[in-house]
């Protein structure tokens, strides 16, 4: 059986999938960035209310969904080395792994968000929870494109012998749910860390 | 499925659970104490070197073409400066 990484020292330089997704990857953490910034600017402004607001936040929830996320991440990236090197099956399982992380992280934002509503915080409640809606809403959205994009790689490794392009398709999805990650990430330091 | 598990990414993953586990405790007095400003400082750091980690190992930027990467390193540093700058104006 052969070693992933002399697969991968075989192509020194290699883009990992198509440059159109790199483009739309760079694009969409350079408008997070922008919410980010905004986020802090205004956080300055009224540090009693964001810290306040912050308190009612469950760090253990943003805590669990960092680690779900991480080990998706690995698990997608274990994905694509495997498919480099005809492990199909494996390729398979792993990706299912990754699609249980996210469904994991949609149940607990699912009972977080439940919580606030119930608790009457909603996204006009003030500029704390403007940002946590809105930045964690767009987030949400990403994931469930993510986890959509990850079933079209499941479905698409599961037919067979995996070719080149069908490879870069692959390295395509996987390099979009490190994305994910990537933004839940920061995220979590944000709004739920930072005093 | 154990040659795949023995990659150095599974080295990269363990490291990664380690920094959020590091952040948690910075986030709750861990050699800081009640300076939390600093703890604060510190997550944002353990934060985007966690991001440069997914970067170079999982999206695989590390044998991605230079100006890629550099591009992608670039804006960490530039975005890890500019939030704590941000974050460090309402202290």
């Amino acid at each position: 059986m052969s070693d992933p990484n002399e697969a991968r020292t075989a192509s020194a330089q290699h883009l990992p999938g198509e440059a159109g997704v790199w483009m739309f990857i760079v694009g969409d953490l350079v408008i997070f960035t922008l919410l980010f910034a905004v986020f802090l600017y205004y956080r300055a402004d009224n540090v009693p209310l964001f810290t306040e607001s912050q308190r009612t936040l469950n760090q253990t929830y943003g805590a669990v969904n960092t680690l779900l996320l991480l080990s998706s991440s690995w698990f997608v990236a274990l994905a694509v080395q495997g498919a480099r090197i005809g492990e199909r099956l494996n390729a398979l399982r792993l990706i299912a792994l990754a699609f249980g992380c996210g469904v994991g992280f949609i149940g607990i934002k699912y009972f977080e968000y439940s919580e606030k509503f119930r608790a009457g915080y909603n996204i006009v409640t003030n500029d704390f929870f403007m940002y946590y809606f809105l930045t964690t809403g767009i987030h949400l959205v990403h994931v469930v494109i993510g986890m959509a994009v990850l079933a079209f790689l499941w479905h698409t490794t599961r037919g067979g012998e995996i070719d080149a392009g069908e490879l870069s398709t692959l390295e395509s999805g996987a390099s979009f749910w490190h994305l994910v990650d990537i933004l839940w990430i920061a995220l979590f330091a944000l709004l739920y860390m930072l005093r | 499925m154990m040659i795949l598990i023995r990659q150095p990414i599974t080295i990269v993953w363990f490291i990664l659970i380690f920094a959020t586990g590091l952040s948690w405790q910075f986030g709750h007095g861990f050699g800081f104490g009640e300076n939390y400003h600093f703890a604060s400082v510190a997550i944002l750091i353990v934060t985007f070197i966690k991001i440069r980690f997914v970067f170079l190992d999982f999206m695989e930027l590390r044998a991605a073409p230079k100006g890629l990467r550099w591009l992608f390193e670039v804006w960490a540093v530039l975005a890890c400066a500019i939030l704590i700058g941000f974050y460090w104006s309402g202290v």
